[in-house]
This record gives C-alpha cells, sequence and structure tokens, in this order.
C-alpha cells in the first residue's frame, strides 16, 4: 500500500510539472510587447470603472456553507458504506437516521427560502 | 537518515513556513491561499500516518469546502483587503517570551507521557481500516452518539445559513 | 505470450529486473519505476487531449451538418498541431494589477487536478497507476482541487467580470458536488469498498443496471462539474465574456482549455469504470490487452454522448441550474441511498437463507435494484406530475373583459 501512495505522490510532482514547463516554454517563445493599452483590464471594450470588488451577495456563502454541510456528511457515510457487510441491523439504522435528519433539513432550508438564488 | 525521514522533515518545514506566513501576510487572500497550503501539508502527513482515507478527507472537507468559504467570506468583507497597519507591535519580547514558555511546558508535558517516542503498532495484514472506522462510527459501544450528534450539529450549520439568509430578507 | 495479453506489466517487469541487474537498490528501483509509471501516465493523458479536440470539432461539425476540419492531414486529423503551435507562439498579456502567483498557479492547478483523477482509474485488470484503498474519495478531492483552481484564477486576474464569473463557477461546480458525491456512495455501497479497482471488480452485473438513477445522476452532475453545456453559463462566450478565464491569453488560456476536455474525458473514463463496467468483458481477466480495449470503446462512446449532449441542449440559467441540484437532484439522491442501503440489507440477511447459486444471487440481487430505481422513479414523475396538475388549474387563463349584456328592456 506504500507504494500506492508513493505513485500518488510522485504524480502530483509530475502533474504539477507537465503543465508548468510548457507555459514556461511558451513565455519564452513568445513575444513581449506589453503597452498599458494591451495590459488594461478587460471591461466590455471601455475604460474601467470604480473598484474591482463586487457586489457580493450573500448566496454565494449560503450554498458554500450548504455543500460544507453535505460534504462533511457525505465523508461520514463512507465509511459506513464500506463497512456495510459487518454492519448489525442498528448499524444500518444508525447511518440512515443521519441521512434523514440531514434530509429534513434540506426540505426545512428549502421551505424557508435559503436555497433560493434570487 | 532514511529517505522518507528527509521528506517529512522537508514537508514539515514548509508545512510550518506556510503557517507562519498565513499570519504574516499583508493581503487576506493571500493569508487564505497560504492556509490552504498549510492544509495540504497536514494531508500529507496523514498520508504519511498511513491513514489514506484521512488524507484524502482533509483536501475534500478542509481545502474543497472550508477554503473556499473562508475565500468567500475574505470577499465579503468590503473593507480593503490590504492590511497596512504595523505589523509588530511594542510588546513583542513579552509575547515571544510567553510563546517559548508555552511550547517548551507543552513539550516538557508530552515528554513524561511514555507513548510519546512510541511507533505506531503494526495493523495486522488483513485488518481493513476503512472497515474498522465505519464500524467503529455506528457499533453503539463505539461512537454511535458523537455520529448522531455530528448530524445535529451539521443541522446547526444549517440553521446559520438559514439565518444568514432570513437577515438578508 | 504474456507480452501479447498485458504488454505494459510485461515490459515493467523487464526494465525492473534490468534496473536490478544493474545493481540499484530495491527501494531506488521502485522509486524510479514509479516515477516512469507516474510519467507515462500523465503524458499519456495530455497525449490523449490532442486526439480529443480532433474527435470533438469533427463530431460537433458533422452533427451540425457541416465538416468540420478536413485540410489538415487525412479527415484533418493534424488540425490540432497547427493550433497549439499557434497558441505556442501567443504572447502573455498579464493584466495590470494581476496577483502574480495565483494567476499563473491558476492553470496549472485546473490541469493538474483533471490529470491526478488518471492515477485510479484501472485501465485493466492489472494495469493501474495507484490501487489505493480510498481510490472514489480521492476522485472527489481531486475534483475539489479544480474547484480552488477556478476561484484563483477569477481572483487574481483584477476583472470584476472574472471575480464574478469565478464566483458564480465555483457556486455551480460547489452545489452539483453533493449530488455527484451521493451519486458515488451508491457504488461504494454496492460494492463495500472504496478502491476504484474493487468497484470495477464486483461488478459481475454492470451498476448501471443496479443503479441505473446514480449512474444518471452521476453522469449528469460530472457534466454540470466540468462546466459543459448544458451547464456552461459561466463561459457562455455571449454573456460573461469568457468568465473567469477572461484575462488569460495564450498558452494559459490554452490550458484551461486542454484541462476542460481532458475533464470531459475524464467524466466519460470515471462514469464507464463505476458504473459501466469499466474494463471488464467477455475474457477480460484472462487478456489484460482486451480489457483496455473494452475500457477506450466504452468510454469513447460515453464521450459521444457528452460531446451530443453538449451540442443538443440549450443553456440553463444559474438560479434553474441550482435550483435542480438542490430541489430535485440531492432530494432524490438521498432517498435513493436511503432505499438502496434498506434494500441492500434486507437481501443480505434473507438471501443467504434461500440458499441460491451464485448466479441466482446475482440475478436476484439485479432485478430487485432495478425494481427500486423504477419505483422510485415512478414516485418522482408522479410527484413532478401532481405539482404541474395543480400549477396548470392555477395558470388557466381568466377573461379580461366582458361586456355586460343590455338589460332586457333595451333589447325590447
Amino acid at each position: 500500500m506504500q507504494s500506492d501512495w508513493l505513485f500518488i505522490a510522485l504524480f502530483l510532482l509530475i502533474v504539477a510539472a507537465f503543465p508548468g514547463v510548457p507555459i514556461l516554454l511558451a513565455g519564452i517563445l513568445g513575444p513581449r510587447r506589453p503597452n498599458s493599452i494591451k495590459n488594461s483590464v478587460y471591461e466590455c471594450g471601455i475604460e474601467t470603472v470604480g473598484n474591482t470588488w463586487i457586489q457580493f451577495r450573500i448566496q454565494y456563502y449560503i450554498f458554500g456553507l450548504t455543500f460544507l454541510v453535505f460534504d462533511v456528511e457525505l465523508v461520514f457515510l463512507f465509511p459506513w458504506a464500506v463497512a456495510f457487510n459487518s454492519l448489525s441491523l442498528f448499524g444500518v439504522i444508525a447511518g440512515i437516521l443521519f441521512i434523514l435528519i440531514l434530509f429534513i433539513e434540506l426540505l426545512a432550508a428549502w421551505r424557508k427560502g435559503v436555497l433560493e438564488w434570487v | 537518515m532514511a529517505l522518507s525521514q528527509i521528506i517529512f522533515l522537508v514537508i514539515a518545514a514548509a508545512t510550518l513556513v506556510a503557517a507562519l506566513l498565513v499570519v504574516i501576510s499583508r493581503n487576506l487572500v493571500h493569508s487564505a491561499l497560504w492556509l490552504i497550503a498549510t492544509l495540504f501539508g497536514v494531508a500529507i502527513f496523514y498520508g504519511f500516518l498511513s491513514a489514506g482515507f484521512f488524507a484524502v478527507a482533509q483536501v475534500v472537507i478542509y481545502i474543497g469546502a472550508i477554503a473556499i468559504l473562508f475565500i468567500f467570506s475574505v470577499m465579503l468583507t468590503r473593507r480593503l483587503m490590504q492590511d497596512n497597519s504595523p505589523q509588530i507591535n511594542r510588546g513583542w519580547p513579552l509575547a515571544l517570551l510567553l510563546a517559548i514558555l508555552f511550547f517548551g511546558g507543552v513539550l516538557g508535558m508530552y515528554n513524561t507521557w511514555p507513548e510519546f517516542a512510541a511507533m505506531a503498532p503494526e495493523m495486522a495484514a488483513e485488518a481493513n481500516p476503512l472497515e474498522q472506522l465505519g464500524l467503529a462510527l455506528v457499533s453503539p459501544n463505539a461512537y454511535v452518539l458523537p455520529f448522531e450528534l455530528a448530524s445535529i450539529l451539521l443541522v446547526a450549520a444549517m440553521i446559520g445559513a438559514i439565518y444568514l439568509a432570513w437577515e438578508k430578507k | 505470450m504474456s507480452f501479447l495479453t498485458d504488454p505494459i506489466n510485461a515490459i515493467a517487469d523487464w526494465l525492473e529486473s534490468l534496473l536490478l541487474s544493474l545493481g540499484l537498490t530495491s527501494q531506488a528501483v521502485t522509486i524510479l519505476m514509479t516515477l516512469l509509471g507516474a510519467i507515462v501516465v500523465g503524458s499519456f493523458g495530455l497525449m490523449l487531449v490532442i486526439f480529443l479536440i480532433w474527435v470533438e470539432r469533427k463530431v460537433y461539425a458533422r452533427i451540425q451538418d457541416r465538416l468540420g476540419p478536413n485540410r489538415v492531414g487525412p479527415w484533418g486529423i493534424l488540425q490540432t498541431f497547427p493550433d497549439m503551435i499557434k497558441i505556442f507562439t501567443k504572447e502573455y498579456i498579464t493584466p495590470i494589477g494581476a496577483d502574480k502567483v495565483p494567476y499563473n498557479l491558476a492553470p496549472i492547478l485546473s490541469v493538474s487536478a483533471v490529470l491526478l483523477a488518471w492515477a485510479v482509474i484501472p485501465f485493466a485488470s492489472t494495469v493501474v497507476g495507484s490501487d489505493i484503498n480510498v481510490g472514489v474519495l480521492y476522485i472527489v478531492a481531486v475534483g475539489a482541487i479544480g474547484t480552488l483552481g477556478i476561484i484563483l484564477a477569477g481572483w487574481s486576474s483584477n476583472n470584476k467580470y472574472a471575480l464574478l464569473g469565478a464566483f458564480r463557477t465555483v457556486a455551480q461546480m460547489v452545489s452539483y458536488e453533493v449530488p455527484m458525491v451521493l451519486a458515488l456512495l451508491i457504488p461504494v455501497l454496492l460494492a463495500r469498498s472504496m478502491g476504484v479497482n474493487s468497484i470495477v471488480q464486483s461488478q459481475q452485473v454492470w451498476y448501471i443496471l443496479l443503479a441505473p438513477i446514480a449512474a444518471f445522476f452521476f453522469f449528469i452532475t460530472s457534466i454540470a462539474e466540468t462546466g459543459r453545456a448544458p451547464f456552461d453559463l459561466l463561459e457562455a462566450e455571449s454573456e460573461i465574456i469568457a468568465g473567469y478565464q477572461t484575462e488569460y491569453s495564450g498558452l494559459k488560456f490554452g490550458m484551461f482549455f486542454v484541462g476542460e476536455f481532458l475533464h470531459a474525458f475524464t467524466i466519460s473514463a470515471l462514469t464507464v469504470t463505476l458504473f459501466l463496467g469499466g474494463w471488464r468483458g467477455p475474457w477480460s481477466e484472462q487478456v489484460p490487452l482486451l480489457g483496455t480495449a473494452y475500457f477506450f470503446i466504452k468510454t469513447f462512446i460515453v464521450y459521444f454522448i457528452v460531446l451530443w449532449v453538449r451540442i443538443s441542449l440549450p443553456r440553463l440559467r444559474i438560479d434553474q441550474m441550482l435550483n435542480f441540484n438542490w430541489k430535485f437532484l440531492t432530494p432524490i439522491a438521498l432517498v435513493m441511498l436511503m432505499a438502496t442501503a434498506v434494500l441492500e440489507k434486507i437481501l443480505s440477511t434473507w438471501l443467504p437463507t434461500l440458499r441460491l447459486t451464485d448466479s441466482g444471487v446475482i440475478l436476484i440481487r439485479t432485478i430487485t435494484h432495478l425494481g427500486l430505481n423504477v419505483l422510485v422513479a415512478a414516485g418522482v414523475i408522479y410527484l413532478l406530475r401532481s405539482y404541474t396538475i395543480r400549477r396548470e388549474k392555477v395558470g388557466q387563463p381568466r377573461p379580461l373583459a366582458v361586456a355586460p349584456e343590455p338589460p332586457a328592456s333595451v333589447l325590447e
């Protein structure tokens, strides 16, 4: 098993290098003539107006938070699913209770209008 | 020194440097990015300890969800994302002394624990750690109560999200 | 003979004995062989993209009743090479105020995240990059790194439209990860293992027959994760220019492009591995090369379906996308998971008492799971239809204005 993780570690290094080397190469090969108009930030072809921050809507954060809750739940469920053969009925019901609590929570959030985009 | 030890020291040093940069960086988003590097280092440590599941779970939850939430919330603060106040205040010698004392104390306390320098016990070859973990999570004399309480905790987090959306309205 | 049936392992064994005879320690040989394996898998993924770009352009063109590239080489098969050379020599235009390190890191992260998933996909029964026992969660983790690359790209471009595009992209990708991981849990439950090769090996019946809803959801959510149509609001060329990729030029943009194509192929490979039996087929255990052939045939068929979906369906709005995800996919996936767990428990307690043969067990398992899926699908369709009927009654047109009847005395 150690060699499997070794593969992943080496693969990580290689996969970080594989796009990096062509990007560096292209940087060397390509022309480099920056001027202020080319380098200016693109805003539909006109000059930038205002600071570069946007009206941050709370919806982004809410979707991220909902995703976090379900993500943690799912990570808990993976070992439960793997150990399914040796689980007693109690174990299966405990897992299903876990999922059910979050299912009801999703429905409650839906009712309260959390999952809207507007 | 074995090769694995050298690699471990290098990664440990990198993680510590990244953790330091989280606190030192002036730009908030840079801090968040260094935090991601630190969390990734921790995931690699889990891999060293042959806890593959935790390494991957760390990446999924911390880097995939929590770090993204950090970046979102950093961008939610509408003030300037650059912190131009002086980095070091006048009480820094006392702070340094306290930090060293604290670290030394904790290290000394750990030294009195006999298992501090012990190696992890070798698991039986056919023991499937994932299956053991799954069994432990739902067996009544192990961790089923914290398991269910965790789901209630997640419900509490969702209620936080509901509250946020409520406020907006 | 073994070279013909299993060339990759034969070459690996020969190379290993060569290196050992050269006097290297066995640890160094392991590291070297692993490094070589990693390089082979990585370059294979990247080389495949060259072919995939041609396939996509030709298939698009033919579906749209035009020819596609046909000048450079027979059937235009060499078209990608001049395009690559062109994009190599373009200038990198870095916008003013861009944050250098995240700006340059983002395309690398984007491609790396996709390439990393190839480490755990089994190409044959004996050819797999890394057979870790947490393969499925590893795939999810790798997807999360891709999301990170996008947010880096959007933020570091110093362009509010790129940032907006990045936020919406991340909101979409992050939302669609929930039903994707739920759909991934069902093969893990059926196979009782998180290792990808174990899931393939336990698919005596393809999991698409045991869990069609899960397969369908995984397919749809993976397409949404890639950011392809019909979920491609975020790089909709007519709306938000190129979204988070606006300020990228030259090969950095090329890398995002490569990452997207490779991602589409990777999700086809994953769907095939987890739901369509991977390398399984007649005689694929004895002759691993045949397993690889089956794998690629199935993957290209699924890839063709992905392309077909892209070119046929109109684009969804972001609120439609997110509603679809949170109000349709996630509840149904949760219900499916619970129902599958209950059914599996019932089967595993009752089936040993019936004392059937192996194939009898498989048959009963398939029929019961398929029945469960059909039942859940029917229930969902019934719920949707009852909701629609109610809406239709509400939306009946009312008469706007009716001239009053003149009183009878006037008519006389």
